[in-house]
């Protein structure tokens, strides 16, 4: 839990509640397969249209990944947990219930650790738990009836519920990042928000310092993390505005209207559904066994956060560096590659010029371009020789952008071609530098005069004409030092 | 002809599953008036019938190759229309058949006619049916109980050799003992419950209606068994029910092949009210199986009487939740006109639902509520547990339990229409054993007042099946209730 900033004198308690559909092949309860955007009601089996007749048989493999995340949360993995029917009315949902998992979840507790503004954050978790995905109503398109569609009733779906812990709409999205890029880096999700794959509810309320907590209002279905920040910054807004004008907040359901940046109630709590929870008598509890736990732990990927913190051990790198470098699988590999491919006995420093090339070049021809590490223009191979190259001294970093640029447009295939090719090769022959310096001395003889006036300035020019003359290539320490040495 | 007989004669290829399924389903339409048929496909049942026969033809056998049976309508079929008893399944065709269908269809088993039975297994007279009420053969004024009442009725009037049933709280047991014929509901997790349209699922269980229980063995042989479809499922190997009950038990003599076996009397199965014939019946049985060498042993079941409210708050809970998905959304009724979603959900829902299954329906979402729940249905949990708990303590002393079926014989049509507590308190001694998961039997007994016939309920211990056939094989061995047949069939 963290001080947040206070707005208006207010400060500001977040929760959030995530809906993260897992990676299975076929549905929880049924063999249908979970594929997104099949036409509508072609991946539906007579399990999830609620045929009579129908029961629900656990998938396993959602289980495992509901495991998977309840180790890598350090939650407790419940030995025995319940599934329970959550009972109302709706067209897509076929069987008239919900099953899900109400008294006693798969994973108890746990907690979500992040950077907020380069700060460690910790945000505790209630639980997680394993439930089914509910269809699609489709509005349009059906002259004023309602379609339905029952691909997604079935659909896996592990909810994972925060305690109120965040203190502003920065903390809240940066925790859904972290919680996304877990659930990612796990395997256990797709993440895609835009098919729904990862789908936030955030419940706000206001107070002042010290007070009791507020009462909250639910934001549903926030799809994307900047509509997560606007949601709540109105959210939060209206309350202090209600409040302020001596009104008090009602337990309220509210959604968010991307287009008017507005949240607005959609039920409050006087018309709740009473959804009559009991234990689904068509499940027995889920039991899982000790060797259960330990054979998934066994097959779990190495965390980003254990990674980060090996990262930064092993190739001395700063802790926002180690934690964006770790940030993807891909990108945590894409580093990994690249530091094993720097040859034997590159300077120490190297692996940090190799993040630095990822973070800076690589990651702006990246995001340029909208594209994901995977589909990197240059691989890790590449970059490292790069790297290496500029390590030893052979090209400096100016040279080496034009190397980078060549090789991710596909002018070179190699690195030390490319370096001939472009006769980009640093000058580090003493004599030969000497001889600019003094061309450049004797050229420009109002800056030496600047500069011996203590005009440090004029020192940059004078480097620069050098650096001019030699196309870039003077090995930068040795012209600066050289330079002063002549400048006495 | 019973299940064995049959097998026998056509075995012996006096007759084929084509000649015996014509003959079966003449005597259904000749016995419509008995209201046990609701539907059945002459040109479907005769195609299984010629198919088993080819079967035997090309050198198959196996005791139900060709034998025709029947099932209650709460089984889904792909053949037949599937109603559940109900308005609001009238028409419908399952896309697959039940794994207990499906498994005697794969025995060789042809099907002749689904069966009457109360409107989504709710009641004990089948008098709960949306099409019409089932008469019992024996008195056809009176009900042949229920809710597998089309079941009893077409095997105790010889219209089938046997039919499948399913028991909630007694809808096999109960309209056996009305009707005359044997049944067993097996311990829960015997059968797969995948295709059997579902009442409450904590206590839904199939099991066969025929005359003997050397025949309810052979089907139920066939029909248990692991079913990956269902949860509840028991993970156990098959067992051989048929042969197990002919085998002798083991220490017996000759002359008293239940040497050995202790049977408990429950003295709550056997109160002052109960009426005088059917306790005269029920002692008749168990003095024969004292003489077959049982031993009898005093037991105690405590809370015989609590698991009536039990039962009314567990079953009606599950049931509220089992019958939403009949939304007229889908499939099913639905209302002809309705102005919005909501008025649908109800016009549908109103008009498709029986008063019983409503009455069920407002009971179950009663107990859930909130506020409620706690109250009703966790308090009917943990009582569930000890009537289950009083059961286990039983078996420390004995290895069956005995008991009336029923409190009555069968009463007369539309005698408990006007209330329904009091068809309730007539389940007080099938409860106990449905709510334990326990398996339990009915087998004729003699008759009683009216000469309306009696079952002794045997109840047994989880998976002691075999145990349970075995005494009332041997019962049957030495008596002939089962073989009487109404008259008039």
């Amino acid at each position: 839990m963290s001080q947040g900033p206070h707005i208006r004198g207010y400060e500001v308690v977040i929760g959030i509640e995530t809906h993260a559909q897992l990676s299975t092949r076929s549905k929880i309860f049924s063999g249908a397969p979970t594929a997104f955007g099949a036409p509508p009601n072609t991946q539906a089996s007579a399990v999830d249209l609620a045929l009579p007749g129908t029961l629900p048989v656990l998938n396993r493999g959602a289980v495992e990944r509901a495991i998977r995340f309840g180790l890598a949360v350090e939650g407790t993995v419940a030995p025995l947990s319940i599934f329970a029917r959550k009972n109302y009315f709706y067209p897509d949902l076929p069987k008239g219930y919900q099953i899900s998992q109400y008294e006693t979840p798969v994973v108890q507790g746990g907690r979500v650790t992040f950077l907020l503004s380069g700060n460690p954050r910790l945000v505790n978790l209630t639980r997680a738990h394993l439930e089914e995905d509910a269809g699609k109503s489709l509005h349009e398109d059906y002259h004023g009836q309602t379609g339905i569609d029952l691909n997604r009733a079935g659909t896996p779906l592990l909810e994972i519920v925060t305690e109120p812990d965040m203190r502003s709409s920065a903390e809240a999205v940066e925790y859904a990042k972290a919680l996304h890029a877990l659930v990612v880096w796990l395997g256990i999700c797709d993440g895609n928000m835009q098919e729904g794959s990862f789908r936030c509810d955030a419940n706000v309320s206001v107070r002042r310092p010290g007070a009791p907590f507020g009462t909250r209002r639910e934001i549903k279905n926030l799809n994307s993390f900047r509509f997560m920040q606007q949601a709540i910054d109105y959210e939060v807004q209206w309350q202090i505005d209600l409040l302020e004008d001596g009104g008090t907040v009602r337990q309220a359901t509210v959604l968010f209207d991307p287009d008017s940046g507005e949240t607005r109630a959609m039920r409050t709590k006087e018309d709740a559904h009473d959804y009559r929870y009991f234990p689904d008598p068509d499940l027995p509890p889920l039991v899982i066994e000790p060797a259960w736990i330990e054979a998934v732990r066994a097959d779990m990927p190495e965390l980003p956060q254990a990674m980060a913190r090996r990262f930064e051990r092993e190739h001395a790198l700063p802790t926002q560096d180690a934690a964006l470098l770790t940030s993807t699988p891909a990108t945590a590999r894409y580093f990994e590659a690249a530091v094993a491919s720097l040859p034997v006995g590159s300077a120490a420093t190297a692996a940090k010029l190799v993040a630095n090339w990822m973070m800076g070049e690589l990651a702006r021809r990246l995001n340029a371009a909208d594209l994901p590490i995977e589909a990197a223009p240059i691989d890790a191979g590449r970059l490292a020789r790069l790297v290496a190259r500029i390590a030893d001294g052979t090209i400096s970093n100016n040279a080496a952008r034009q190397v980078f640029d060549a090789l991710c447009n596909g002018e070179a295939d190699d690195v030390d071609a490319a370096i001939e090719a472009k006769g980009l090769r640093q000058i580090d022959d003493a004599g030969a530098l000497e001889a600019v310096v003094a061309a450049v001395l004797a050229g420009n003889a109002k800056s030496v005069e600047e500069y011996r006036a203590g005009k440090e300035k004029a020192f940059n020019a004078l480097v620069g004409q050098a650096m001019k003359a030699t196309r870039g290539k003077a090995n930068p320490e040795q012209l600066h030092a050289l330079l002063k040495k002549k400048l006495g | 002809m019973g299940v064995a007989e049959t097998g026998r004669v056509l075995a012996s290829g006096e007759v084929s599953s084509v000649e015996l399924s014509k003959h079966l389903l003449a005597r259904l339409h000749r016995h419509a008036e008995l209201g046990a048929l609701l539907a059945c496909d002459e040109e479907e049942t005769l195609r299984q019938a010629a198919a088993a026969d080819a079967r035997r033809h090309a050198g198959d056998k196996g005791p139900l190759l060709g034998l025709p049976i029947a099932h209650k309508d709460i089984f889904v079929t792909r053949a037949l229309p599937t109603t559940a008893g109900s308005k609001m399944l009238e028409g419908y065709r399952s896309p697959f058949d039940a794994t207990v269908v499906e498994r005697l269809a794969a025995a060789g088993a042809v099907t002749l006619g689904k069966l009457n039975c109360d409107e989504f297994a709710m009641g004990s007279g089948s008098e709960n049916s949306a099409f019409r009420p089932v008469l019992n053969p024996w008195d056809r004024s009176r009900v042949p109980g229920g809710s597998s009442g089309g079941s009893a009725a077409a095997v105790a009037a010889r219209l089938v050799p046997a039919a499948t049933g399913t028991d909630t709280g007694g809808s096999i047991r109960q309209p056996a003992s009305f009707t005359g014929i044997t049944g067993i509901k097996p311990t829960y997790g015997v059968c797969s419950r995948y295709g059997m349209v579902a009442f409450a699922s904590s206590l839904d269980q199939a099991g066969p209606l025929a005359r003997s229980a050397e025949d309810c063995a052979l089907l139920l042989g066939a029909m248990g068994g692991f079913d990956a479809r269902d949860a509840t499922s028991a993970e156990r190997p098959p067992e051989d029910y048929a042969r197990a009950l002919r085998a002798p038990r083991a220490g017996a003599a000759p002359g008293r092949p239940l040497g050995g076996l202790r049977i408990g009397l429950p003295k709550e199965f056997f109160p002052a009210a109960l009426g005088s014939d059917v306790a005269n019946a029920v002692r008749g049985a168990l003095a024969e199986l004292e003489r077959l060498g049982a031993a009898l042993v005093d037991v105690n079941l405590p809370r015989t009487e609590l698991s009536i409210p039990v039962y009314y708050i567990i079953a009606p809970a599950e049931a509220s939740s089992n019958l939403s998905r009949f939304d007229g959304v889908r499939y099913g009724h639905r209302a002809a006109r309705y102005d919005d979603l909501l008025d649908m959900y109800k016009k549908s829902r109103s008009e498709g639902f029986g008063a019983e299954v409503k009455r069920r329906i407002m009971i179950g979402t009663y107990v859930l509520s909130h506020g409620y729940y706690d109250a009703y249905y966790l308090q009917a949990q943990k009582l569930r547990r000890m009537i289950a708990d009083d059961f286990q303590a039983c078996f420390r002393t004995c290895d069956l339990i005995a008991g009336p079926v029923a409190p009555s014989v069968a009463w007369k049509l539309g005698a408990q229409s006007e209330d329904p507590v009091a068809s309730y308190l007539a389940d007080i001694f099938t409860l106990p054993a449905s709510l334990a998961g326990l398996p339990g039997m009915s087998v004729p007994a003699g008759f009683g007042e009216g000469d309306l016939p009696v079952g002794l309920q045997l109840i047994a211990d989880y998976f002691q099946e075999a145990t349970l056939l075995h005494a009332a094989h041997a019962l049957q061995q030495a008596t002939d209730w089962h073989l009487r047949t109404p008259s008039g069939c």
